[in-house]
Formats: structure tokens, C-alpha cells, sequence
């Protein structure tokens, strides 16, 4: 994805040296040809319509194809693969608190495999900041109260950058970080020396200790919605409405129950805004999503191979 | 357009007012005529009322959006509000821009006891609609329903009988937009309340004839824009979802 | 061609400089070349505050470390540096000094429609000046001049409700300014003057002005909405309590993008002026360049999420707004051509004013050309919030507004002192400026595209050579600015005196005397011709100063 961002800037590039030039040498040509020493008398010419034309026409042309290829790596950069290993970024104040599937739990850093598409999902726990990776050449806003998500594929091992672009209080400039990109074995070592309890189970503890599934039950239908294989797919609210469950609307769910009521339910959900903090949010979410997945062990390092690789560019800057 | 009727020498650059004031002791320098200052004014408090419009504006389209996302803790909301006081100042704004017309009706006669006393009437009306306002006001805050630390909202959307709990935290954004929006609009009644009376007091003084009344003109204008924005909020506040 | 009847070379004793010599008969003035002049001492002082903040900025990023002072305040730094420049200095600058000025003179009316709410005007800028000042002094803020929330509702303790008051009324004098612009060119242009016969300046105000009073009441609503959040708590953007951080940005944007076209029309106006009298021609594609600066106007307003490609919005309105924003493009490019092609067959001199209206076509295009790579929404989700975003603004505001402005300034400053400005130190002043201008931002743009983000206090160290550069850009472009401040003022004693005409330009101010009588013409002129006849009117072999 990278290096489609960079030739689509030299593209740019190449089409604005070109017109930068042709005006600073069209002027710079057509004023000493016609300085007054040389040409004392103007000529007044009214106007062209057929150049007015032309040249609205031709450089509209232009920038549509800036517009379509420009889009059409937008539209990927948006759409993450279905088979993508989910990362859990929670930012703050001023730092960023990264959260692997498996439990890993890091500060400031994010490791990942190569070869991997890796989503991540994000949200802020106070202000809004922006996670930016400019080997990658892409960067996505980190708002409080919902989430927002980022996609790439690393294709080289190494530590790049990892800024917060935006601006966030007074160490938003030391909000820095970095992006370890490791040889799949060496990930594979990396992970296995962590502790902590993959985020789906810590989320099913939750969904224990916190009541939900005193309602939400598997076995009989309770007061509220079974939630097996319901992430992804269409729900049939009560006032008519059709939304699919993807992460922001368990997150709201849960926050805000009386927000999204599905139908031929009543709404007697407690709100647990204030209750649970982002960290447990995230682990329920990825609890619940756990449930619409087939049980083939533990979700992430799958290695199907993804169709447009993003190669993270090594920047030289001297 | 006319030409200037001022004609001076070289030497002096006062352009005196003698030949205007023959015509009209309210022409102003700068215009040539009497026509040409009058339309002046009255496209000038024209595009004014359209920056009030963008500005009011701003404020509608926040609510839009959150009534469309937040259905229920909205109309509860303004199920909670007295539709009653909500008409009934409805009707006195209406007929108060009535009695501005008239007003500008009686000028235009000479009539200036009578445009005096129907400017006086919208003042009086003005007023009533203000001291609605505070009733309304009082009572939100009587109920707990005015936005900040002591917000406290219990009742549910009564959807056709049946009774759906609301986030408070939703009605209290309906409430902030609200008190934004009709606080805002009162802000501007008190501006042309206090307009009206300056104007009746100068009309009383004779400032304003058959032959000018283009302030009063103007102000008019300024008045049925500050009434056509309540007729706006009335329905979006008060009456949409009161009955699905 | 009617005359009015002036000797050309002799100005009457009494003119609006001389006519009153109190206070009182300055600050309560209603003559608009009065206020003009009251508008151009308050814009300086504010740009030169601006530029100290800048100053200070430069000198931080010299090195990686943020060693000249803390976070804290470099962030209100780079703050108090964007709201000046963008709300006292480029929002104002061309319409209420050169177009307050002007637009009575080249429509040939003695004033414009409502002089007193033009000092009404004056009087909210100054009064949100001295509030933006006194907020400064108190402490400042320190939100970015973008003042996104959640951060300035919730987070930030600086005096956000005092600066909002500030701009809140400055964005009132810009209202009225525009409403007086519109209605007098509507009402009171002198007879004969057909719409197709004003000057390219005043199309360029009236579009300006149409953006002003459509714009600028929603950036007041908004500033209204966070000053009400802040103090009562309410949520309307805080997602705690329901609200939504976006809808700040929407609101904000909707405003801010059109202002920027509220900066450069104007600007663009004067370029218009200027490139025909250097050139001695008519405009090429007159009736282009004058519809061109209203769709620029009308497109401004269909755009603004193009600021929020990363904001969280979805990927059809991204895709949308992407679209339209090249729309702008079009009629941008349509002016700098039809200016290059007025060269053709023209005859051209070097003069100051002319040495920036060329810096200001250069400079504007490769400002607008990274705009349009910008909009391309692949390359802005990388350099978005980076130097890249910093540099192209820069180019379209400093190396296309301001470069704008000193050129109108330098143009019409015999019409306004009635003296000369002295022309080989304001070559060499334009001369450093272009230089210092692109040391300054031509590295930035690459500082940009390898990843340093803006508003950063420190750096990795990496980013140090380009910052080098930068600085040492800006340190030639103060100088390039400090010029013009000492030479202007010098002109008004010792510059030499100007005739009525002294660049032999086309336009109804140039047939009044320099500086002109209080009520600008002795007898209204009634107009027989064309914009820019040029061939009607014999240029100066050389500029002829009197002895005074």
C-alpha cells in the first residue's frame, strides 16, 4: 500500500513540476519578451473562449484521475481483509496502550509478523488523538467514544515510527511510539513470552462477573438477545431500523442499551457507561465476537495470503 | 440612477446639504437620492436577516442530528414540555407581527398616534411572549430539567401507550439544545423589543413621516425574522413525536 | 471619456488626511479611507505579534529537543500565532484596508452604504483585539487554532471562553464589512458603471463578501456551543454524555474552509489590477476571471470535510468531498492562466507592485497544486496533520495573500499618503521576501511527506536539517517584512509626492487627486468605458515625481 501512496505522488509530483514550470517559464518568457524597452505599445486582446475552455476541460481531466487513483487506494486503505489478526489500541494522555488477541498487553509499542493483515481497532480514553505510521503512509483519527479502525500489512522487520498526529494537550509531540515488525518465528517467540490471558476469556469472565449472562443466555431464551453469531450480521431493531453488530454497536450496546432496542425485546438493560473502563470494554467485545467464530483455536497469526500488500518504505532522511 | 446634485468648486471639498434637505431631511451624503438610500437600507437588513439565518441555523442542524439519533430520549423530551405556553406564545408572535404591520401600515398614512400605539402593542406582546418564557423556565427548573449538575429526568417516551425508558444523558443534550435555542431566540426578542421602543419614541417625536419610515420598515423585517424562527423551533421542539 | 476636471499634478490643500486633525476626528470618523487606515495600523500590529509567535515557533524547532521553552507554551505559541494571523490579520487584511479603501473610489460613490457600521466594524475588531490580547497576557490558550473538542470543552484549562469572545466579535466586523461591501457595490455604483465595467477588484470583493456573511455566522454559533459546554458542562460534544466530537468539526470546517477563499479572493482581486497596469492591458478573459472568483466563492462552501478525511467520517462522504474539492481547482487555474496569458503582447515594467503579483502567481500555484494533491484523499490520509498540510497553507496564505497584499499596498500607496514609496528598497524587500518565503516552506513540504506531524514541541532528530532550513527562511523573510515597515513609514515625510496618476493606471480612484478629498470626487463621474482601457491611456515614460 506504501509504495502505491509514493507513485501516486510522483505522479503528482510529476504533474505539478510540470505546470509549476510551465507558468514560471511562461511568465517569466512572456515578461521580458514583452518589457517595455522591446514593446512599448500592448496589444488589447479581449479573451479566447475556446482557451477558457480548453483549459478548464484538460485540467479537470487531470485531477480526476488524481481523484480516481487517489480513491480507489482510499477504498483499500478502508477496507480491511476478513482474515485480518485484531489489535485492540486504547489511547490516552499521553500515550498508547496496545492489547494483542492473546493478551499481550503493550505500551507505546505494537509488535506484529510480517506477512500479516493486521486491523486495528481503536479508541480514545479522553481526547481525540491519531495513530500515524508514516512508513506506512497511513493514519487514522482515535476518537473517544466509539471506534474507529487501521489496516496494513508489514512486509519488512524493523522498528518504524509511530506518531500521534493529532493534537491531543501538552505531550502530544512525546505521544511517540514504534511499530516492531518481526520474521514470524521471532513474533512467535515474542508472544509466547507474555502472561496474560487472551483477551477473549478475560472478556468471558467479565460476561460472567458483571451479570450479562444472568440475561443473555445461551440454553433458553432470556430477557435479553442470545449472542451467539450475532456479530457482523443484520439486527432487526424494534422501531424498524436494520444495523449490523459490528464493534461500535456492541460497544454502544453496552454503554447505552436503550439506544438500539431489538426487537421483540423490552428494554430493561442496565447502561454501563462509567462501569467498565475501555480495557474491559474491549475484552467483551472481543468476547462477543468470539462467539460468532468457528472454533478452530485461537484467532490470530492465520497466514492466508491478503490482496494488497502494504510495504512499509524505509525513510532516509539525512 | 440620478446624477449627484451636488455641484462644488475646486477648492472646496464640504459638500453642503442644502439641495438635500430640500428633499428630505433624512438623505445622508452618501446617496444620491432618497430612492437610492431606502433600497440601500432595506437590502442591507435583508442580508442581515440571512446571517441571523445562517447563524440559528447552525444550532437547528445540531439538533437535527441528534433527534435523528437519539429518537426516543428526544421526544420524551419534548413530551415533557408544556405545549400549552408553546401555542399560546405561538399566537402572540404571530399577532404581534401583525400589529408591526399595521404599524408600518399606519406610517404610511401620516398616522403616527396610531403607529406609536400599534408599536406599542408588540412591545406589550413582546413581553407577554418573554414572561411565557420565564414560566416555562421556571417550571424546567422547578422539575430538574434544566442541564447541568442538578439534572434529574424520570419519565419515559410514551410512544402510543407504551412507555420506553430514555438514557438521561440523552434528554439532557435535548434539554441543552433547547434552553440553546429558544435562550438564543430570546436573546433576539430582547434586542427587538428594545428596538420597537426606540422606535415608538422616535416615531412619537416625529422622526418618521409618510415619507420616511424606512427604519421602521426595517426593523419590521428584523421582527417577523425573529417570529418566523420561533414558528421553526415550536414544531421541532414541541410537537414533532408528541403523538407517533 | 469624461474628466473630472483635476490638474494632474496638483493636489487640493484639503484631503481626507488633513481634513481634522483630532482624535475625535479620527476615531469617530466615518470616512472609509479613514477607517481603511485605522484597519491597516491595527492589522500591522497584529501581524507583527502573529510574526513574533512565529518567530518564537522557528527558533524552538531548530533543534529536536524542545529546549527554549516548555510544551506547554510552545503550544500556546503555535496557538496564539494561528488564531492572530487567521482572525485579526488574513480574515480582515485585504477587504478592510485595501477594499474599504477602494471600493467607494473605483465605483465612483462618496462613500460606502453605512459608514457608521463601518466604524462599527473597526471598533468590534479592535475590541476583540484588546480581549485577544488581554486573554494572551492572562495566559492564552492552547487548543490549536482549530479549538477541536473534546480537548477544548473538557480537557484544556486555558481561557478558551475569553479567546471565543474575541473572535466572536472580530467575526462580527467581518460580517459587516461584507454586508456594506455587498450593498453598496449593489446600489451605488456611479452611472454608466455596468457590472461588466467594475473592476476586477470589486467582483473580488463582492464574492468575498458573499462568503463573509454566509460563513462566518456559523463559526459564531459554534464558538457560542463550546463557550456554552464549558461553562454549564452540557454535552453536546462530549461523547460521555452522548455528544459527538465530529459535530464540532463539521460545524467548525464549514466556516473555516470558506474563509480561507475569504483570505485569497480579495487578493486575487488585486492581482487582477495589478497584472493590467504593469502589462498595459485589459485582464485576459475579463468576464472569465469575474466568474471565476464566484464559484470559487459558491464551491468554497460545498468542501469543508476535506479537513476530516481522517476525522472518522465514512468512506462515501470522504469520497464525496474528495470530488468536490478538485471543483475548486478549476476556477483557480482558469485565473492564474488568463493572468499569464494578459502578459502576451503586453507592455511590461518591473515594477514593485508587478515583482508581487508574480511572486504571488508562482507562489499560488504550487500552493494550489499540493492543495489539489491534498484532496486526493490517498495522499492525504499520509501527510494530513503533517508539515506537508503546514507548508501548502502557508504557500496559498503568506506566499498568496500577503504577497497580494504588499502588492496592492505598494500600488495604491500614493493614492493613499499621496507620496511615493522608494522603489529599489521595496525591489529588494520583495526581492528577500520571495527567497526567505521558500527557504522557509519548500522544506517543509518534504518535512511533511517523511512524517514529522504538526504541532510537535520536539522532534525525532532525523526531521533537524529541514527545520535548519526553515528557520533560517523565516530569518530572511522577517527582514523581507521589517523593510517595508521602516521605508513606508519614512515615505510619509521624505518620499516624493505623488501626482493624482503616477502609474498611469486605469480605474475611477486614479482620477481623484492622491490622497483624495473627503468625499472623494468633486462631481460624480459618469462612466462612458471599459475596464482597463488601456488604450486609451498614454503610461508615463517614467514615473514624474514633483518636488514638494
Amino acid at each position: 500500500m506504501a509504495s502505491q501512496v509514493d507513485a501516486l505522488y510522483i505522479y503528482l509530483l510529476l504533474v505539478a513540476g510540470v505546470m509549476t514550470a510551465v507558468i514560471f517559464l511562461g511568465i517569466m518568457v512572456l515578461a521580458i519578451k514583452y518589457r517595455r524597452a522591446r514593446h512599448p505599445n500592448a496589444e488589447q486582446i479581449e479573451g479566447s473562449t475556446a482557451l477558457e475552455i480548453i483549459w478548464s476541460i484538460i485540467p479537470l481531466f487531470v485531477m480526476m484521475t488524481f481523484f480516481i487513483w487517489g480513491a480507489v487506494i482510499y477504498f483499500q486503505e478502508r477496507t480491511p481483509p476478513a482474515d485480518s489478526t485484531e489489535v485492540y489500541v486504547v489511547a490516552k494522555q499521553w500515550m498508547w496502550k496496545i492489547e494483542h488477541m492473546e493478551g499481550q498487553r503493550e505500551i507505546n509499542e505494537l509488535h506484529v509478523p510480517t506477512g500479516q493483515n493486521i486491523k486495528l481497532i481503536m479508541t480514545s480514553q479522553d481526547v481525540i488523538h491519531s495513530f500515524f505510521v508514516p512508513a506506512f503512509r497511513i493514519k487514522q483519527d482515535v476518537l473517544p467514544g466509539r471506534y474507529t479502525t487501521f489496516w496494513f500489512k508489514a512486509t519488512k522487520p524493523g522498528h518504524y515510527h509511530l506518531f500521534c498526529a493529532e493534537y491531543c494537550g501538552t505531550q502530544h509531540s512525546g505521544m511517540g511510539g514504534d511499530i516492531v515488525v518481526m520474521e514470524p518465528q521471532d513474533y512467535a517467540q515474542w508472544m509466547a513470552g507474555g502472561t496474560s490471558a487472551p483477551l477473549q476469556d478475560t472478556g468471558k469472565q467479565l460476561f460472567s462477573a458483571l451479570g450479562c449472562a444472568t440475561c443473555h443466555r445461551f440454553d433458553v431464551q432470556g430477557r435479553g438477545p442470545n449472542l451467539t453469531g450475532i456479530y457482523n450480521k443484520p439486527v432487526l431493531l424494534e422501531d424498524g431500523r436494520t444495523v449490523i453488530a459490528d464493534e461500535n454497536y456492541v460497544r454502544e450496546s453496552i454503554l447505552n442499551p436503550t439506544a438500539k432496542i431489538v426487537n421483540g425485546f423490552k428494554p430493561v438493560m442496565p447502561a454501563f457507561q462509567g462501569i467498565v473502563s475501555e480495557e474491559q470494554l474491549n475484552a467483551l467485545v472481543a468476547y462477543v465476537k468470539s462467539l460468532s467464530q468457528p472454533p478452530t483455536g485461537t484467532a490470530g497469526l492465520q497466514s492466508q495470503p491478503a490482496t494488497s500488500p502494504a510495504e512499509p518504505q524505509k525513510m532516509q532522511v539525512q | 440612477m440620478q446624477d449627484s446634485q451636488a455641484t462644488t468648486s475646486q477648492a472646496t471639498v464640504q459638500v453642503t446639504t442644502a439641495e438635500h434637505e430640500a428633499h428630505n431631511p433624512a438623505l445622508v451624503h452618501q446617496f444620491a437620492d432618497a430612492e437610492q438610500q431606502k433600497n440601500a437600507a432595506s437590502l442591507g437588513m435583508w442580508l442581515f436577516l440571512v446571517t441571523e439565518i445562517m447563524f440559528f441555523g447552525g444550532m437547528f442542524c445540531a439538533y437535527l442530528i441528534y433527534r435523528l439519533k437519539y429518537f426516543n430520549a428526544f421526544a420524551a423530551g419534548s413530551q415533557s414540555l408544556a405545549i400549552k405556553w408553546g401555542a399560546i406564545n405561538t399566537a402572540v408572535l404571530i399577532v404581534s407581527s401583525v400589529t408591526v404591520v399595521l404599524a408600518i401600515y399606519a406610517i404610511r398614512f401620516g398616522r403616527k398616534k396610531l403607529t406609536v400605539a400599534f408599536l406599542v402593542v408588540t412591545v406589550l406582546l413582546g413581553f407577554v411572549f418573554l414572561g411565557i418564557k420565564s414560566i416555562e423556565y421556571t417550571d424546567k427548573f422547578r422539575e430538574h430539567h434544566v442541564p447541568g449538575a442538578n439534572f434529574h429526568f424520570t419519565e419515559n417516551f410514551d410512544d402510543n401507550g407504551k412507555q420506553i425508558p430514555v438514557n438521561p444523558n440523552e434528554v439532557q443534550l435535548f434539554f441543552s439544545l433547547y434552553f440553546a435555542m429558544t435562550g438564543m431566540h430570546a436573546l433576539h426578542m430582547i434586542i427587538g423589543i428594545s428596538l420597537m421602543s426606540t422606535l415608538a419614541v422616535l416615531t412619537w417625536r416625529g422622526h418618521y413621516s409618510a415619507e420616511y419610515y424606512t427604519p421602521l420598515e426595517n426593523a419590521g423585517l428584523y421582527w417577523h425574522l425573529v417570529d418566523i424562527i420561533w414558528i421553526y423551533l415550536f414544531p421541532l421542539l414541541y410537537l414533532i413525536s408528541r403523538h407517533t | 471619456m469624461a474628466s473630472i476636471g483635476i490638474p494632474a499634478n496638483q493636489a487640493p490643500k484639503l484631503n481626507y488626511l488633513n481634513n481634522g486633525h483630532s482624535l475625535k476626528s479620527w476615531l469617530l470618523t466615518t470616512d472609509h479611507k479613514r477607517i481603511a487606515l485605522l484597519y491597516l495600523i491595527s492589522v500591522t500590529v497584529f501581524f507583527f505579534l502573529g510574526g513574533f509567535f512565529a518567530m518564537l515557533i522557528r527558533l524552538e524547532l531548530l533543534t529536536p529537543q524542545g529546549d527554549l521553552m516548555q510544551a506547554d507554551t510552545y503550544n500556546k505559541v503555535f496557538t496564539m500565532h494561528g488564531m492572530i494571523m487567521v482572525f485579526f490579520f488574513l480574515i480582515p487584511v485585504v477587504p478592510a484596508v485595501l477594499g474599504n479603501f477602494l471600493v467607494p473610489l473605483m465605483i465612483g460613490a462618496k462613500d460606502l452604504a453605512f459608514p457608521r457600521i463601518n466604524l462599527l466594524s473597526w471598533y468590534l475588531y479592535i475590541t476583540g483585539g484588546m480581549i485577544f490580547l488581554h486573554c494572551m497576557l492572562t495566559g492564552g490558550v492552547d487548543t490549536g487554532w482549530t479549538f477541536y473538542t473534546p480537548f477544548s470543552t473538557d480537557y484544556t484549562n486555558t481561557k478558551i471562553v475569553e479567546a471565543g469572545l474575541a473572535i466572536f466579535l472580530a467575526g462580527f466586523s467581518s460580517i459587516f464589512t461584507g454586508l456594506n461591501f455587498i450593498v453598496t457595490i449593489h446600489r451605488m455604483r456611479a452611472p454608466g458603471l455596468t457590472w461588466d465595467r467594475l473592476p476586477l477588484f470589486i467582483w473580488a470583493n463582492y464574492a468575498t463578501s458573499l462568503v463573509m456573511i454566509l460563513g462566518t455566522p456559523v463559526i459564531a454559533i459554534t464558538i457560542v456551543l463550546v463557550a456554552v459546554e464549558r461553562l454549564f458542562h452540557l454535552g453536546i460534544f462530549d461523547p460521555r454524555l452522548g455528544g459527538d466530537p465530529l459535530l464540532f468539526q463539521h460545524l467548525f470546517w464549514f466556516y473555516s474552509h470558506p474563509a480561507v477563499y475569504i483570505m485569497i479572493l480579495p487578493s486575487m482581486g488585486v492581482i487582477s489590477e495589478l497584472i493590467a497596469c504593469f502589462a498595459r492591458k485589459r485582464v485576459f478573459g475579463y468576464k472569465f476571471v469575474a466568474l471565476s472568483s464566484v464559484a470559487i466563492a459558491v464551491f468554497g462552501f460545498l468542501v469543508w470535510a476535506h479537513h476530516m478525511f481522517v476525522a472518522g467520517i465514512s468512506l462515501y462522504a470522504a469520497m464525496i468531498f474528495s470530488f468536490l474539492s478538485f471543483s475548486v481547482g478549476v476556477p483557480s487555474a482558469v485565473k492564474v492562466f488568463n493572468w499569464t496569458a494578459t502578459l502576451y503582447k503586453g507592455s511590461i515594467s518591473y515594477a514593485t507592485p508587478m515583482l508581487y503579483a508574480f511572486g504571488f502567481i508562482g507562489l499560488f500555484t504550487i500552493g494550489g497544486l499540493t492543495g489539489l494533491m491534498l484532496a486526493t484523499i490517498g495522499i492525504d490520509v499520509h501527510v494530513t496533520d503533517t508539515y506537508f498540510v503546514v507548508a501548502h497553507f502557508h504557500y496559498v496564505m503568506v506566499g498568496g495573500v500577503l504577497m497580494g497584499y504588499l502588492g496592492g499596498l505598494h500600488f495604491w500607496w500614493p493614492k493613499m499618503t499621496g507620496r511615493m514609496y522608494p522603489e529599489a528598497w521595496a525591489k529588494l524587500s520583495a526581492l528577500l521576501v520571495f527567497v526567505g518565503f521558500n527557504l522557509t516552506f519548500f522544506p517543509q513540504f518534504i518535512l511533511g511527506y517523511v512524517g514529522m506531524p504538526r504541532r510537535y514541541w520536539q522532534y525525532p532528530p532525523e526531521f533537524q536539517a529541514l527545520n535548519v532550513l526553515s528557520t533560517a527562511g523565516a530569518s530572511i523573510l522577517a527582514v523581507g517584512y521589517l523593510l517595508p515597515m521602516i521605508y513606508f513609514v519614512w515615505s510619509l515625510r521624505y518620499g516624493a509626492i505623488a501626482d493624482a496618476n503616477p502609474w498611469a493606471a486605469a480605474g475611477l480612484e486614479w482620477k481623484t487627486t492622491s490622497p483624495p478629498p473627503t468625499f472623494n470626487f468633486d462631481e460624480t463621474p459618469v462612466v462612458t468605458w471599459e475596464a482597463y482601457n488601456y488604450d486609451e491611456i498614454p503610461h508615463k515614460e517614467r514615473r514624474a515625481p514633483v518636488a514638494g
